[in-house]
Parts: C-alpha cells; structure tokens; sequence
C-alpha cells in the first residue's frame, strides 16, 4: 500500500474553517498560546512521525506478531525503537497536566494525533493508548501519593498502563468478576486471580507496566456493586521511586488472533500481588467507567483511522488500476483500459468511505472541543451540559465509527479486488485489524444498549435534548436558505425518522423492554447517521461561505467537500428511514423464533 | 561560537510535482511545503554542535514570503535559538540570497555558516559556493563529517570518486550531504517552545541587497514520460537489443 498521509487539510478545515478552534480554544485560560501557529507545527510533526516511523512498521509488525517466550514477550522488529522516539517526543504526554511533566494540550488536538497514529500503525497505537486511559482514571480517581508516584511516569511514557477487567467467566458482564483483594494492614492489598485478553499486559516496550484491576474485596455486595479497582504495578517501586522489587504478576501467554498482532493480549496471573486502592472500595466501576469512557472514545477514533487508511489505498488502487472502460465515453482512450475510478460501482465505494469518514472527523472533534471548553471555562451548569452530551455521543461515536472503520476496510478490499485479498497489499490487514473494534471496550451491540438503556433515559431524556436542541436549532435558523436546502431538507427529514425512532424507542422500554433492546443497534445506526448529517450541512455550509469569498486557489477542495456533502444527504442518510422501519417493528419476529428451532 | 544556518521553504519531498498549465514554474499553490531536507541536515548538525558544547548560539535565517516564517520554526523547534525571516515576494536566485547571507554574516558575525549542498526544488548547488566567495572565507562543501576545532574545522567530503578530508580555518561556509546525519524529530515539548523563541524580520532593500533576478526563465516542461518496456525472451535477446536498439553496449 502507498504510503500514509495524514488528512492535514481536512484537519484544518475541521479546526479552523469548520469549527473556529483557533480562536475558542485561545480564549481559554492557560491554552492561550493555542493558536493556528501551534497546531499546524504539531499536526505536522505528528503526521511525519506516523508516515516515516509508524507506517513502515505496520505490515511488518503484523507479519512477525508478538513473541512469547518464557514469560516475556517480545514486540516486534522496530516497536520498541519506535516506542522510544515516540516517548521521547513527548507525545505520550500530550493532554497530561503540567504537574506532571505533560504539555496539557487540548483533546481536540490529542484526537486528531491519535487519528493519524491509528490510521498509521493501530497495533502501536494501543500501547500508548491504553497508558492514556489509566492517566485519566488515577489522575480523577487515585489518592494524592498514588497520583505522585504513578502519574508523572505514564504522562512520560517510561511506563504503560493496561485496563483488567476481562476474566474466563466474565466478558460483558462485569458482575461475574472473581479476582480478589485481600486488605493489608499498610493500607495495600493483596490481589489474586487471572485476567485474559490483556492489551498490552506484558511487553518490552517499557520499565514497568501499571494494571488497572477490577476485583473483590472480601464480603464485598455480589455483582457489580461489589467491585473495587486496583491499581497493581509489574515491579513494586522502591523508594527511589524506580522500578523495585518483581511483584506477583505473570503473564502466561499470549493470544493467537485475526488481527492486532502487534499488540500483546495477555493472560496475566495475579497471585498474592500488591495493589492500591483507586478511589473508593466496592466503586470500582465508577473509577473504571471514566478509564472506559476515554477508551470508548479513543475506540472509536481508531474506527476513524482505519477508515481514513483505507480509503488513501483505495483511491490510490482506483487510480492506477485499468479494467474496462467507462460506460459512455472512455477516460483514456490512449490506455488499453479506463482506470477503475470510472465504474460507478467503485465511485460508490470510495465515495461511501469518504463521506463517513469526512463526517466522523467532523463529529469527533466537535464533541472534543465541546469537552475542552467545559474542562477549561464556563460555569457547572456548561459542564454538565457537555457531560450529558458527550455521555450521549460516547456509545454512538464508539459503535458508528468502529461500524464504518470495518465496512471501510472491507469496501477498501473490494476496490480492489482480488488483489486486496493478498496481502502485500496491506488493505486485508485493515480489515483484519478493524474488526477488534467492533469487540472491545463493550461489543458494539453492548454500546446500543448503553444509548438506550442508559443515555435516553437519564434525567428524564435531558441527555437527548443536549443534542436535539443544537440541531433543531440549527435547522430552524437554516430553513429558509435555499442555498442550504439541499443540505438542510434531508437533515431535516432525517432528524423527524431519529425523533420518531426515540419515541418508539421510549414506548417499547416502558412496555416490553426487550423490544427496545431488538431495534437498539439500528436506533444507534440511525443515530451517527443523523449526527455525522448534522456535521455534512455545516461543512457544506461552510464550503459554500470559502466559495463565495473567492477562496479561488482552493476552489476544487471547496468543490469536492460540497459534492461529498450531497452524496451523503442522497445516498447515505437515505438509509434512516430503512433504520425507522425496523426499530418501530420492534423485537416479535425475534422472540417468537423458538430457541430450539436456532 | 556561533552558528548561522540557512533554511529553504520548499515543496515537501513526498509532494509530485507538477507543472503550472502556463509552462512559467511548478505549481506551489495549495501544495505541502516544508523545509529543504538537506537543510534540515545542517539545523541538524548545528544543534548537535551546540549539545556538544561546541556553539553557543544557532540563528536560523530563510527568505521569501511570509510563511517562510514556518520553516524557521521548524528549524526553532529542532533546537535553534532565534530566527531571522528576510521578507520578499521577489523570486530569489542563488546569487541574491548569498549576498543577503553575506550581510547577515557582516552582522552576526557567526563562526560557521551552514547551508544545504542544495534545495531539493531548483537543485542549483551554488548558493554555499557563492557566499563563501563574497565572504571570502573557505568553504567545505558536500560536508558527510564534521569535527569542529577551535580555530579549524576537518571535513570529510563526498566527491566523485570517494571521500575526501579537508581542513580549513574558521570562520568558514560549510554545505551538508545527504549523510551528514540523520535529522532528528522535534519533540512536543520543542514546538511549544519554539512559539516563544524571536524571530525577527527584516527585508532585502533593508539590507542594502538587490535581489533583482540574474537569469529569465523562458519555460518550465514536465520530463518526458517513460516509454513502456518490453520483454525479452533470452538473455541473448537483451544483449542483442542493448547493442543494436538501446546501442548502450
Ligand atoms: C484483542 C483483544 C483485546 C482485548 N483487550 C482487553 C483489555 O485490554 N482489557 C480487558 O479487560 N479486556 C480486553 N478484551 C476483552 C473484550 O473487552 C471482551 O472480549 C469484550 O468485552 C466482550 O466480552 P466477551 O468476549 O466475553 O463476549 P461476551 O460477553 O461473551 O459476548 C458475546 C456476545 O453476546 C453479546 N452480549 C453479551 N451480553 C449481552 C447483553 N447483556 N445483551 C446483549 N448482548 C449481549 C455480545 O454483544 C456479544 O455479541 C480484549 C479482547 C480482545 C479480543
């Protein structure tokens, strides 16, 4: 595959042009100097990083897979060279707090850097990703010596962090959790049980590892209100403060699997080892929901990667490919063939990929600079206003966005054809990868039942109105542009198909929830759909205002976002009204299918 | 000491370049630009002259529009200390940014001017030349080593035939091959820095310098495109074709 190349314009259309960045990030307090002159020169060096150093790693990470020998495993050729310029650049540290040692950058720009080293080399990207949720979980949960001690060391990325949640017995279903803590009377406490499916659980990438456990305290309540987290480092620190003395932490092999291979999934032994509480005891879960919260997110910005990875080998294999030619007049008829770009089945493909991917940038950053302005001003009332809204989008961004990474990579595939099967041309290896997306941090099916098990219904449906609002406000004020009607009449009308699905949604919860639960993946579907359509009519909107003030030079980016725009108001959003049909059927058809006839 | 290092603004090497339709130059509207790979060599090498205790100082200087601005961060963010932008819209030739160099030398005084042996968009390979001649200092050009006295500096240079090591006394213009060293990332933490760090800005009629092109470009063409191959059956065959048709052999 070609090599990558960072969406850099995109990004700052996104930034600048779409969103104003800029200017409300720099009217925050301390992100003054965050202006235009300091996020290109980042984007820009993080977008080189991923090309020359992340990239050319990625199939040959995915050829030679992690090893595991006795006891140790070992990354790929190259990872941990790559893992050190990446630490020693100071990107692990990006939205870490200047206290300790981090640059305390916005999320905004955090999540276009990870976009870009998700897109360039996923099976790396979770190293570092998962030390980034640990941070956010013991920086708002862990005690003050826990917060000295440990915090400075992941921001630095001289250590990596792991989330323990998954056991033999317990997937989704957290209650079913068996590892236990027994209290010391130093305050720590003694943790035993085996984890599996450990990201990054053990690997040669740094000092020391940090496990986020979930266990049980004794006599602890049964189920999930009994679960307490843990904080379990590899090595004990002495009390230099240096990896110390080997704690009870082992790690007894590694998975074999369809894709990641770069990524170590451990099975990881705790026996006898000593860990530290976080946050308070048999309120695990809470501490653990803001680690999965941050993942959830940082989940579905690989989705993006991914998808934004295939479509730059698409178009490239589009481009050169010659078969056929065009119907109507041929494209090059000094070739043998016309390149593949021609046949409106391909143009679908790429298309479809483009118009997503464009509208889940769009989205993404939205919300981020949302969450970067309530961290850093506006009064309780704003920050609960951005709470409820990024609580709302969370499982949708999550579950969408990992839905479009696979489909991405599989449309990726079939532009190419036969040839995207074999895999030196690497876009096999995107469909591979992806499809992990779909599984971790809470199956996609998991995080349609969170929307509307959870999301909906909180507060009395106040979560939903923090994004019905904004868009009902906005259609309201657009209503009557008939430049933007061709952009704001299919929103509109899609918005109506995701009001009516709510309803329906609401109804089926109070009767028979169950028939909630059966049109809940589709009700999330329609959801980013209305969402990402949202984001299509103010880029649009946007496009259009560059064009009328003679932004000349760049006529044909302006152009191509405003054809994108309505391809995905005619043929994507579209499929909203499919999503109604079937949410409103509710869950008949799949109760009455009699378990024995499966 | 101190250490005056030149930086190019110029199509970044992954960009293809493509000719304007009117044939007057290549197309640098809207395309990714960055800074002249082999001068990211010498901001390189100078700030590992500073890490080594050997400069004190870098000044980083590039010339043209405004957004040169960006290349002296970059080279800021790579570890030098201050910037001079020398502002024009004029196209500037080799000969007037080495007068404009020559000034800036009269004026900072540095102990060594760095320079690419040449930029990766005109390909010229004069500019180090030129400076050194209105300096009159000596100059160590296609620099792959450097080991920097206090009053001289050994150079090893890459020329036609092999390497080859030279002397020659400081103050002195040196221009670095591509395996001088290998430029390192900047770091977070440097970007953030370099926002802080001056730069000032001056232009060329400032300066006392004429910039007036020397030499017209009379038309800009895309390379001939490769012609299809074909294949041969033997060995024998390719011998045959290299003799009679390529007429190589
Ligand atoms: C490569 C890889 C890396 C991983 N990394 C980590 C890690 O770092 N840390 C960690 O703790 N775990 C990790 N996991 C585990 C992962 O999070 C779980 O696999 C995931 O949560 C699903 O659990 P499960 O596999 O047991 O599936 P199950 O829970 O058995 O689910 C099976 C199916 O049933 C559905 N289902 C289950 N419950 C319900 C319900 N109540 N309602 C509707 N449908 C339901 C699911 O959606 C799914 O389709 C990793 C897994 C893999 C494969």
């Amino acid at each position: 595959m070609q090599p990558y190349h960072a969406p850099l314009r995109d990004m700052r259309f996104v930034l600048y042009e779409l969103l104003g960045a800029d200017r409300q990030l720099s009217a925050l307090p301390g992100w003054e100097e965050v202006t235009a002159d300091l996020i290109d020169p980042i984007l820009d060096e993080a977008a080189k990083f991923c090309r020359e150093v992340l990239f050319p790693l990625n199939r040959s990470g995915d050829e030679e897979g992690c090893r595991f020998e006795n006891g140790v495993v070992r990354t790929p050729k190259g990872f941990k060279a790559a893992y050190d310029l990446f630490r020693q650049g100071g990107w692990t540290g990006l939205m870490a707090a200047g206290a300790d040692g981090g640059q305390e950058l916005p999320r905004l720009l955090g999540q276009m850097v990870s976009e870009m080293i998700c897109s360039a080399n996923l099976a790396f990207g979770i190293y570092p990703g998962l030390s980034q949720g640990a941070y956010a979980a013991l920086a708002v949960h862990g005690d003050e010596a826990l917060k000295r001690a440990y915090l400075p060391k992941l921001a630095s990325g001289d250590w990596t962090g792991t989330m323990c949640l998954t056991e033999p017995q317990c997937g989704t279903d957290l209650g079913l959790i068996r590892t236990r803590a027994q209290p010391q009377e130093d305050g720590s406490a003694r943790i035993t049980g085996t984890k599996i499916f450990i990201s990054a659980g053990e690997h040669d990438l740094a000092d020391n590892i940090l496990h986020l456990v979930l266990a049980r305290l004794p006599d602890a309540p049964k189920g999930i209100k009994g679960i307490s987290l843990f904080l379990v480092p590899k090595f004990v620190p002495g009390p230099d403060g240096r990896p110390g003395r080997p704690n009870g932490v082992a790690c007894s092999a590694i998975e074999h699997k369809m894709g990641i291979n770069a990524s170590a999934t451990c099975v990881i032994h705790f026996d006898d080892a000593t860990g530290y509480l976080v946050g308070e005891p048999n309120k695990g879960m809470r501490a653990m929901f803001r680690m999965m919260n941050e993942a959830r997110l940082a989940v579905g910005i690989q989705g993006l990667g991914l998808a934004e990875a295939a479509y730059q080998g698409a178009v490239a294999y589009a481009r050169e490919r010659q078969q056929g030619r065009a119907l109507g007049k041929p494209s090059r008829p000094d070739l043998p063939a016309d390149p593949i770009l021609v046949h409106p089945d391909v143009r679908r493909m790429l298309l479809t990929i483009r118009a997503k991917t464009e509208g889940a940038r769009a989205l993404a950053a939205w919300v981020a600079l949302e969450m970067d302005k309530a961290a850093r001003g506006g009064d309780r009332a704003r920050r609960e206003e951005t709470e409820d809204l990024a609580a709302l989008l969370t499982p949708i961004i999550k579950a969408s966005f990992t839905d479009m990474g696979f489909e991405a990579a599989n449309l990726g595939v079939q532009v190419m054809g036969g040839h995207g099967y074999i895999r030196e041309h690497g876009m096999e290896q995107l469909v591979r990868d992806a499809r992990i997306t779909l599984l971790y941090e809470g199956t996609n099916g998991v995080q349609a039942l969170d929307l509307i098990g959870r999301k909906l219904t909180a507060h009395g449906g106040r979560f939903l109105r923090r994004f019905f609002h904004p868009l009902d406000a906005y259609l309201a004020a657009k209503a009557g542009d008939p430049a933007l009607a061709e952009f704001v009449q299919p929103l509109a009308k899609a918005f109506g198909r995701l009001q009516q699905a709510s309803a329906a949604i609401a109804l089926q919860g109070l009767k028979n929830p169950s028939d909630a639960a059966a049109g809940a993946a589709d009700y999330l579907r329609l959801f980013g759909l209305v969402a990402m359509g949202f984001q299509w009519a103010r880029m649009a909107e946007t496009a259009l205002a560059a064009l009328a003030e003679g932004q000349g030079g760049e006529a044909d980016f302006y152009q191509a976002k405003l054809a994108t725009a309505r391809f995905f108001m005619a043929r994507l959003l579209p499929e909203c009204g499919a999503l109604l049909a079937t949410v409103a059927e509710g869950g008949k058809t799949l109760a009455d299918f009699p378990d024995r006839a499966f | 000491m101190k250490v005056l290092v030149a930086v190019k603004r110029v199509v970044d090497y992954n960009v293809k370049i493509r000719v304007k339709s009117d044939n007057t130059g290549v197309e640098t509207a809207n395309v990714k630009m960055s800074m002249n790979p082999f001068d990211e060599i010498g901001v390189e090498e100078a700030v590992r002259l500073k890490e080594a205790g050997k400069a004190t100082e870098i000044v980083a200087v590039s010339m043209g529009p405004q957004a040169c601005q960006e290349t002296i961060r970059t080279a800021l963010a790579m570890g030098a200390d201050r910037g001079i932008l020398v502002l024009t819209d004029a196209e500037l030739q080799p000969l007037a940014v080495a007068k404009i160099l020559k000034v800036l030398c009269d004026k900072e005084q540095p102990g060594l001017v760095i320079l690419g042996k040449q930029a990766i968009d005109d390909d010229c390979n004069q500019t180090g030349q030129m400076l050194a001649a209105l300096l009159d200092w000596p100059q160590a050009t296609f620099a792959s080593k450097l080991e920097l006295g206090v009053s001289d500096a050994r150079v090893t240079r890459e020329i036609d035939g092999g390497l080859e090591t030279i002397t020659v006394t400081l103050p002195a213009v040196l221009t670095t091959d591509l395996r001088l060293n290998e430029p390192r990332y900047a770091s977070l933490p440097n970007i953030m820095k370099a926002k802080k760090k001056p730069i000032d800005t001056v232009d060329p009629a400032s300066l006392g310098v004429d910039v007036a092109p020397r030499l017209s470009t009379l038309k800009v063409n895309e390379p001939a495109k490769r012609q299809a191959g074909v294949k041969v059956a033997t060995v024998a065959d390719l011998v045959a074709k290299l003799k009679t048709e390529a007429k190589v052999i």
